[in-house]
């Protein structure tokens, strides 16, 4: 296969045990040049399992990568063309901030020269230039991760790995440099891979995200499929917030929920069957309302949890006490509106958005 | 090859030709670990089981042993004295280590750090320095035969000995114990209103129990191996270590020594394993929240504290400082003039300069030879990839020789490298041998400083190196090295000091051409000379201090132009 044709990063059939254990069974994914891929999951789903097995530094108990149409399943990870940067940041604590960046350039004999010159770009491009002569600890978290990815580009490889990078960095500083990371991955134009556990984060980042559950992959897809068009359970549970309704099939596209019937669900097959319908917060609106509206339903405000511009607010709807609903409402529409827990609403049931799962 | 069968073959990653260099020293390391370690005690055991023709007897020597009354009376010996001297060394240790980390003693570190004097000096220094006080022309001895002791020679010397030997090993231990306290769990205690006593009894003595329990067995082992000690002042009275020495140097009857052998290892395997037991729970016992503990002043408690390890120290001093008086005396006890002559007599009339010259070359070599191996090892068994076949392995054996009493240890010498079908038998009689010996009796403790300075570090570098196609030793020398120089100091003189003082393990393997000073303390002693064996003792003493300085100097060197960086903030 010729450089370039095909995916840039392949993996088949990617299995790994520890013992009787097995953390990844049967992974498949291919990630074309200059993408910026992240591998989303709860802790211990094996997300980062696999970033080392693409770095070499776990080895595959079964399956073959294969990098640039190079088959590197077998190859250490010296033989391997990669950077990463982890969560611990791994700065070298007794080198400088130059001698950081620079310590992939001097073993490939480039001249001083030239180390110079690259290092000085990649600390522009990191935003550090005023800093190589400093040691890590006189840095902030910040800099620091700044400064590995610095040290991780220097040699330009082909692929950029990315362990949890953000994790260990206070809340500010993680938003802002998410999106310099992501500006910075697109003008270099270097494929990616990002490990997170921070559902936000590979929303905000990512072209596509790989959703991992107990080893295998749940879904791939681009940030708004994964949210929009959930491939299972896990996936719509685990990625945003949702209402998760016991649900009955009544006929095609018309599900009941309690005593109430949603049409317009996408929903086929055997009727009468019961199955689970999920619906995000937002997919359940208080306007606009038009008076021939199908699927509005008559709630009560059980309670307001105040979040800032944004509300959750917890309704009990009629036909539905079983099951309570929340819904996102403005602020401002709360105050317009004068509501408070006790008060009754109408809300309008976007049942085309519902995705409906074999229970 | 299709999709199926490609995803059941399994998948083994290429070793890149830097790790191979790794994998080889790695096995090096054991091979060596192996000969000095595994094979001498291997031929303990063999010996144990052996007629002296080399056939196997099973029991028969052990059965020989306790038919043999006087030696069977030996065993007895060593257990209740060191028994008896772990029984006072351990609580006079804890109520001194309580002053230092739970008191507001004024001076804690000068405290501490006297206390850890004995550690300068071979072990028999103390017992020298008792027979002046109430040998057959003590000062004291009057006093002691008030008290209804008859003479010093014997159990009586012996323990005394050993409790100011051995005390500042239980000391150490029970600080650390003591140093990792919880002070939440005291605030909590104080919010509901618990006195000082059942506080003590309820939060302190349990949580110090695993330091209590290290130390009594540490007490109970060093007492037990010790040879030193009941040599000079034991008398007529037998003990284990002794009657090995005299088995296997004066009858040569390797047999029963190895059955001795096996006695004084036992216990300390023993403690060996409960200590690898314990220490695992005292550091899970303290988590990662909790908030270390500062004593608060309290006159009256404070007060007592300064006057107990006050009363300590003073009894420290008049054990040292006795040996180094009678060192300076012209003819004890009849001429107390200041003299030189026991230096004298011998640097120069004896052969302890040659022997003086032999332990600095020893020390030298053990402290750098032992800091590379010990540290290199420590590093190739933490830090490299691949090869984990061979990793559990390597650990066990860096961690045996805490478990092997250096009397044992020479003892396997002996059989093992003194067999003539054995290939390393030239080293025999050689320097190099007690190098080697010295290093491997205190690897286990280099070896772990090691280990608890490397795990310190980022798992990550060697990830990141691998990543920028560094080799290995590259980041060892620019970063794994430069960051761990305290902690090789530290290494290199423990060596040093240990290489100085042992005579447990050497006094089985030394030549007439590599005698050392710590075994001319035992020869001048036996020859009649007290004067010159406290001397040279006290000559052990002020090398050691010297050296320990120098080491302090380098320290402070090594840290102001390695360690820049963690000050830099």
């Amino acid at each position: 296969m010729a450089a370039g044709a095909g995916p840039f990063l392949k993996l088949e059939g990617i299995r790994k045990e520890f013992g009787a254990f097995t953390a990844l069974r049967d992974i498949r994914l291919e990630v074309p040049q200059g993408e910026f891929v992240c591998f989303l999951g709860p802790s211990g789903c094996g997300k980062t399992t696999l970033l080392r097995i693409i770095a070499g530094l776990e080895q595959q108990s079964a399956g073959s990568i294969h990098q640039n149409g190079r088959d590197i399943s077998a190859l250490p990870p010296a033989q391997r063309d990669y950077g990463i940067v982890f969560q611990s940041y791994a700065l070298f604590p007794n080198l400088s901030i130059y001698d950081n960046v620079a310590y992939g350039l001097v073993n490939r004999r480039a001249g001083r020269a030239a180390i110079n010159a690259r290092v000085s770009e990649l600390l522009q491009l990191v935003g550090l230039r005023d800093e190589g002569a400093k040691y890590p600890a006189q840095l902030s978290g910040g800099q620091q991760q700044r400064v590995a990815l610095a040290r991780a580009l220097a040699t330009s490889p082909g692929l950029l790995l990315l362990d949890e990078p953000l994790s260990a960095l206070d809340a500010i500083v993680r938003v802002h440099l998410r999106q310099e990371i992501r500006a910075l991955q697109q003008r270099l134009g270097v494929t990616t891979i990002m490990v997170t556990h921070d559902q936000e984060e590979a929303l905000s980042m990512a072209d596509r995200i790989v959703v991992m559950n107990q080893g295998v992959i749940d879904q791939i897809g681009t940030p708004l499929e994964i949210y929009r068009e959930p491939a299972t359970p896990f996936v719509a549970d685990f990625v945003g917030k949702v209402n998760m309704l016991q649900a009955t099939v009544e006929s095609p596209g018309c599900v009941r929920i309690g005593q109430r019937r949603f049409e317009g669900a996408l929903c086929n097959g055997s009727t009468g069957r019961s199955v689970r319908a999920y619906l995000r917060p937002e997919d359940i609106v208080a306007r606009p309302i038009s008076d021939g509206d199908s699927n509005v339903i008559d709630s009560t405000i059980e309670k307001v949890e105040f979040l800032g511009s944004y509300c959750l607010v917890k309704v009990s709807a009629q036909g539905m006490e079983q099951t309570p609903l929340t819904v996102y409402l403005s602020l401002n529409f709360l105050s317009e509106q004068n509501l408070a827990a006790g008060s009754a609403l109408k809300l309008r049931v976007l049942a085309e958005r519902m995705r409906i799962f074999e229970a | 090859m299709t999709g199926a069968t490609l995803a059941a073959a399994a998948v083994r990653q290429r070793v890149h030709w830097t790790d191979r260099t790794a994998h080889v020293a790695l096995g090096l390391l054991a091979l060596a670990l192996i000969a000095f370690l595994a094979g001498p005690l291997f031929a303990i055991l063999a010996q144990s089981v052996e007629s002296p023709k080399g056939a196997f007897v099973g029991l028969d020597n052990f059965f020989d042993y306790f038919g043999t009354p006087a030696l069977a009376n030996s065993l007895w010996n060593s257990v209740w004295v060191s028994l008896l001297v772990t029984a006072v060394v351990v609580p006079a240790a804890f109520a001194f280590a309580y002053a230092i980390a739970r008191s507001c003693m004024p001076l804690k570190d000068l405290f501490r750090i006297l206390a850890m004097t004995p550690l300068l000096a071979p072990s028999l220094l103390s017992a020298i320095s008792f027979i002046y006080w109430f040998g057959n022309q003590g000062v004291l001895k009057a006093w002691m035969q008030a008290l209804g002791f008859d003479q010093i020679y014997g159990a009586p010397g012996i323990v005394l000995s050993q409790i100011f030997s051995v005390f500042p090993h239980a000391l150490l231990i029970l600080v650390t114990a003591l140093s990792l306290a919880d002070a939440r769990l005291y605030e909590a205690a104080d919010a509901l209103g618990t006195s000082a006593a059942r506080k003590f009894f309820t939060i302190t003595l349990p949580g110090a129990k695993y330091g209590l329990a290290s130390a009594a067995m540490v007490s109970f082992t060093l007492v037990i191996t010790d040879f030193g000690i009941p040599k000079v002042i034991g008398g007529n009275f037998n003990v284990l270590s002794t009657d090995v020495f005299k088995l296997v140097i004066g009858q040569q009857d390797f047999q029963k020594g190895a059955v001795v052998g096996i006695f004084l290892l036992a216990p300390a395997l023993l403690t060996f394993v409960v200590d690898r037991f314990v220490q695992r729970k005292q550091t899970s016992m303290l988590g990662a929240r909790a908030v270390p503990y500062s004593p608060k002043p309290s006159r009256g408690f404070d007060l007592a504290m300064t006057g107990y390890c006050t009363f300590v120290l003073l009894l420290m001093l008049a054990v040292l400082g006795m040996a180094i008086f009678a060192s300076f005396v012209k003819f004890w006890p009849y001429d107390l003039s200041f003299s030189v002559r026991h230096y004298v007599l011998g640097l120069v009339d004896s052969e302890a300069g040659a022997a003086f010259r032999n332990s600095l070359t020893l020390a030298l070599c053990t402290s750098i030879a032992g800091t590379a191996v010990v540290f290199g090892g420590a590093y190739l068994v933490e830090k490299t990839r691949g090869a984990n076949w061979l990793r559990p392995g390597v650990q066990l054996l860096a961690l045996l020789p805490m478990a092997v009493p250096g009397l044992v240890l020479g003892l396997g010498y002996i059989f093992f490298f003194n067999a003539p079908n054995n290939p390393l038998n030239f080293l025999y009689h050689s320097m190099a041998i007690l190098v080697l010996c010295t290093i491997i009796h205190f690897y286990t403790t280099g070896h772990l400083t090691a280990l608890t300075a490397l795990k310190a570090l980022d798992t990550e570098f060697e990830s990141v190196s691998a990543s920028l196609k560094v080799p290995y030793w590259k980041t060892f020398w620019r970063v794994t090295l430069p960051i761990c120089t305290p902690a090789l100091v530290d290494i290199s003189r423990y060596f040093f000091i240990n290489a100085m003082t042992t005579i447990s393990a050497v006094v089985f393997l030394y030549s007439p051409d590599t005698l050392l000073i710590s075994i001319t303390i035992l020869s001048l002693d036996e020859a009649g000379e007290p004067g010159a064996a406290a001397a040279m003792a006290v000559l052990i003493v002020a090398a050691s201090l010297l050296a320990s300085t120098i080491y302090l100097g380098i320290g402070r060197l090594v840290e102001r132009r390695t360690q820049a960086w963690r000050t830099s903030k």
